[in-house]
């Protein structure tokens, strides 16, 4: 099956999910964000590189932030932005979710955003651009159900090099709801892909997937073996949701086995870093003076994503 | 160009550092003592690093990749091997030399210029390049240059670095 | 009117035939086999030659969509599709709009069916009144009407007690129930088989548990009873394994299995493809495995296509609010012939499971081309390609995982009740 994300000459036209992503194309994406990084720093912060063209947000799921840093990263690149907030679905409004995205495109839309509640719904807009000869817009992933927030991954994935040079030797740990999270998801597939030797999960079973090994990484439901010795520590949010489902009795007592905290810290690498995609439930999966200290790198992995946004914008809408 | 037409001879391919030599030569009695060489990745880069050395003065080095700000992005996307532009001095009010390798169309330096705007306002801008090999499809020249050749169309002029030794190439030009 | 099907091959599993014969039709019936009755002047010959002439095939589960959900699919094209796939009876569940838990609704799905004169339509009567597993429906009068057996289709049934009170009260007069095992709470909210794949799309899991434990609990209730029960679309390896046990200690317990978990697996949801999304779920290959083993050792009694057409507007949506159904009538035939081919399944044992068995579980008298039995018939050529594309289903349900895939066996010529129905 043709991978939906590759256009026939292999080079990346929409932005679905890491998995299945080669690994030159991810690294291809990380090294264009690199001058990114240094726009934000200038005085004028716009490359014309998108100028003319259009970026919708189709934001099905609210979510300020993301959106937010999307749209800085499409405006930096000179694009149009248009954001439609379609609320909680859109048969609620009687529109199918084709029809709106059929309508977007003949508004001359270039690349659509999306972040939607149900996995797979940026997979069934791709192909329907694919199937219905609209192949010049693209599609960015923004976040869809459990399955895959690609952006988030990447730009992990880039905090991670910045400060630890290679994957090769790391020992990274995810901690947390990986059961009902899109950015573990992205994480794994994107570190696996690009050859880390040690991904580890830590949770309690209620909170990690059926047959999560299947994904190549080691699994942990004690938090003091599962950080032990991590070059890097990744710590999921906690939905409040999850109290109600059954699968926790308390955030009390999740913060007791499974809240980052100095002294469970202290059993990981020393120069280990502390990554969270935000935002932070501080006391209920981290601790402030873990949030605050000198190992979190929570507040430039902010800064990168808007860099990594961009990257991914300009590839895609110039294949 | 049929693909039978010859390439031209190693004894017509220009020797770099003699061109380099001639370059700095005309620039050193004009150029103000202060001036800043922003070099154009990867050739441009090469050719200020060694133009700073030789050209006395107070002369900060930059460096500038204009990916984001060419004109062929909508044809043949984004090029990869983007680097950071580098520039450690304030544009705003300086004078600058743009330094290229072989100036040919324009449109790197029409590319380079804009970018430079986007960090400020210089004073002025002049441009200084090892090659022009003509075939220009801006109004662009250059203020100091090191030699003048005719290139054929299907050709490329490509600058190499060996060590800190500087040379000339040709190669197929690659389509559009 | 007098039709004579010249020399094909007549595989009557039911009968033990299989051999190259012509079959001579009369008065709706089979009139002889082999040689043709005194005087006998046929209106048409049917050159059957390098054909497949077999009894017409009965898919116990088949949605025709009314009454209720016309825009989904009406009768006449689901009965065009019917008969186009060689199936001449099939039984429907009770899950229409409103259900079938009245006389007067059942009688008037017999009635248009009969008025279309395709194949014969077995409706499956509702278990409880409206399908809301409260009260019981006047079994008694439905099965008057016409109803073979009574089920809960996918409707949950979770009061125990009430599942007990039916299964007792359908056991004194004797009415086979169908049940769809499914324990509602577990996998609650979930639409794929819970393990590698539903992971890695982040798709919500129903477990195996959900189907093992609802058997479980059925099984325990027939030992109760006595009542006849039938399993609806096993999906997993454990089930199958409850049931052969079952089986084994002598308990009145049959099963099914829709034509699609024979051949697919969670795997071939692929990049969330709809028209992968089933009830039960596509599960692994290690249930696919043992699935087709409890075929072909006898624990599951017959093959249907589940047939469940969808429109668009219910599979072009994400993978998670998809409706779950495939269409399925026309594939039946070449399913089941592509399983046997792969399981080195001979013919009549393959055919079996989709002629005799399915009428003996509805218990009617068809499935078999014995002399004086109904001439339904199924002639049909096993070797011959064709696409599995929209325009070459009748069904208004494109809604397919096979959809673009080439498979083997087509029927050219359908007969019920002598007429020659459907014609290639």
């Amino acid at each position: 099956m043709r991978n939906p994300q590759l256009n026939a000459n292999g080079e990346l036209t929409h932005l679905l999910t890491l998995e299945g992503l080669p690994a030159p194309v991810i690294t291809h994406i990380l090294d264009t964000a690199m001058p990114f990084v240094g726009i934000a720093e200038r005085e004028v912060k716009k490359v014309p590189l998108l100028r003319g063209k259009a970026v919708f947000n189709l934001f099905f799921e609210n979510s300020t932030r993301t959106r937010t840093t999307f749209e800085i990263a499409a405006k930096r690149l000179s694009a149009d932005v248009i954001n439609l907030n379609i609320g909680v679905s859109s048969t609620t409004k009687g529109e199918t979710l084709l029809d709106t995205v059929d309508n977007l495109v003949a508004m001359d839309a270039d690349i659509f955003v999306v972040r939607h509640a149900q996995s797979g719904a940026p997979h069934l807009i791709a192909a329907h651009l694919n199937a219905h000869d609209r192949s010049h817009v693209h599609v960015v992933n923004a976040g869809d159900g459990r399955h895959s927030h690609p952006t988030q991954g990447l730009l992990d994935l880039y905090t991670i090099r910045h400060y630890k040079k290679e994957f090769h030797n790391l020992t990274v740990a995810i901690v947390g709801d990986v059961l009902h999270s899109r950015v573990a998801r992205s994480l794994i597939h994107g570190l696996t892909t690009l050859g880390t030797p040690e991904v580890r999960v830590v949770g309690p079973k209620t909170l990690l997937p059926e047959k999560v090994e299947s994904l190549g990484v080691r699994v942990f439901h004690d938090m003091r073996e599962g950080v032990k010795d991590a070059d890097v520590v990744v710590m999921l949010r906690l939905q409040n949701e999850r109290m109600k489902g059954a699968l926790l009795p308390s955030a009390g007592e999740y913060f007791k086995h499974y809240g980052l905290t100095p002294d469970k810290l202290a059993l990981a690498k020393p120069d280990v870093i502390v990554m969270h995609p935000g935002p932070m439930n501080r006391g209920v999966e981290i601790d402030s003076a873990v949030a605050d200290g000198d190992r979190a790198v929570i507040l430039p992995q902010v800064t990168f994503g808007i860099a990594v946004r961009m990257a991914v914008m300009s590839i895609i809408a110039g294949n | 160009m049929s693909p039978t037409t010859p390439m031209p001879l190693a004894s017509q391919i220009p020797d770099a550092e003699s061109v380099l030599a001639a370059l700095a030569e005309r620039m050193r009695p004009a150029v103000a003592f202060d001036a800043a060489f922003v070099g154009i990745y990867s050739g441009g880069a090469w050719i200020a690093d060694r133009l700073a050395k030789m050209i006395p003065g107070e002369h900060p080095v930059g460096y500038i990749d204009v990916s984001f700000y060419r004109d062929d992005f909508a044809r043949s996307g984004l090029k990869s091997g983007a680097k950071r532009s580098e520039l450690p001095f304030d544009v705003e009010g300086a004078t600058i030399i743009l330094v290229d390798d072989v100036l040919y169309t324009g449109r790197s330096v029409r590319a380079a210029v804009n970018e430079l705007f986007d960090y400020g306002r210089p004073a002025r801008i002049e441009l200084a390049v090892l090659v022009d090999r003509g075939g220009r499809e801006l109004p662009v020249e250059a203020t100091y240059c090191g030699a003048r050749l005719a290139v054929a169309r299907n050709l490329s002029l490509v600058l190499a670095r060996d060590g800190e030794h500087l040379k000339f190439g040709v190669e197929s030009a690659a389509e559009a | 009117m007098k039709i004579e099907i010249a020399n094909g091959r007549l595989v009557d599993p039911a009968a033990g035939v299989d051999r190259v014969t012509s079959l001579y039709i009369a008065a709706a019936k089979v009139a002889a086999i082999g040689k043709p009755p005194q005087g006998w002047n046929a209106s048409r010959v049917i050159d059957a030659r390098g054909l497949v002439v077999a009894p017409g095939l009965i898919d116990v589960s088949a949605r025709l969509r009314e009454p209720g959900f016309e825009y989904k699919a009406t009768l006449e094209s689901e009965m065009e599709a019917a008969i186009a796939g060689g199936v001449t009876s099939l039984a429907c569940p009770p899950d229409t709009d409103p259900p079938l838990d009245e006389p007067g609704l059942v009688e008037m799905l017999k009635h248009r069916a009969r008025l279309l004169n395709q194949a014969h339509v077995y409706p499956i009567g509702a278990l409880t009144v409206q399908l809301k597993g409260e009260e019981l429906t006047e079994m008694g009068e439905l099965a008057e009407a016409g109803c073979v057996a009574f089920s809960h289709a996918d409707m949950p049934l979770v009061d125990t007690q009430v599942l007990l009170r039916a299964m007792q009260y359908a056991s004194t007069f004797d009415y086979r129930v169908w049940l769809r095992p499914n324990d509602t709470h577990l996998g609650r909210g979930g639409v794929a088989h819970d393990g590698e794949v539903a992971t890695r799309l982040g798709l919500p899991g129903i477990p195996s548990t959900a189907e093992t434990i609802a058997i479980m609990t059925i099984l325990a209730l027939v030992r109760d009873t006595g009542v006849r029960v039938h399993l609806c679309r096993l999906s997993t390896a454990e089930g199958v394994a409850l049931v052969r046990a079952a089986k084994k200690e002598g308990l009145p317990v049959s099963c099914d299995v829709a034509i699609h978990h024979l051949h697919l697996c969670e795997v071939d949801i692929g990049w969330f493809d709809g028209n992968a999304r089933l009830v039960p779920p596509l599960r692994t290959t290690r249930d696919r495995a043992a699935l087709r083993a409890g075929v072909a050792d006898g624990t599951i009694d017959l093959i249907c296509s589940d047939h469940a057409p969808v429109d668009d507007d219910g599979k072009q949506v994400p993978f998670g609010e998809a409706e779950p159904g495939a269409t399925g009538l026309e594939l039946l035939l070449p399913l089941t012939l592509k399983w046997a081919a792969e399981e080195k399944v001979a013919l009549p044992a393959a055919l079996a499971k989709i002629t005799c068995e399915p009428a003996r579980l509805l218990g009617v008298a068809a499935g078999d081309l014995r002399v004086g039995s109904s001439a339904d018939i199924c002639i049909f050529d096993p070797e011959q390609h064709w696409k599995v594309e929209s325009r070459a289903l009748k069904s208004q349900g494109k809604n397919t995982p096979f959809l673009g895939l080439e498979l083997q066996g087509k029927v050219h010529v359908t007969l019920v009740g002598g007429h020659v129905v459907h014609d290639v």
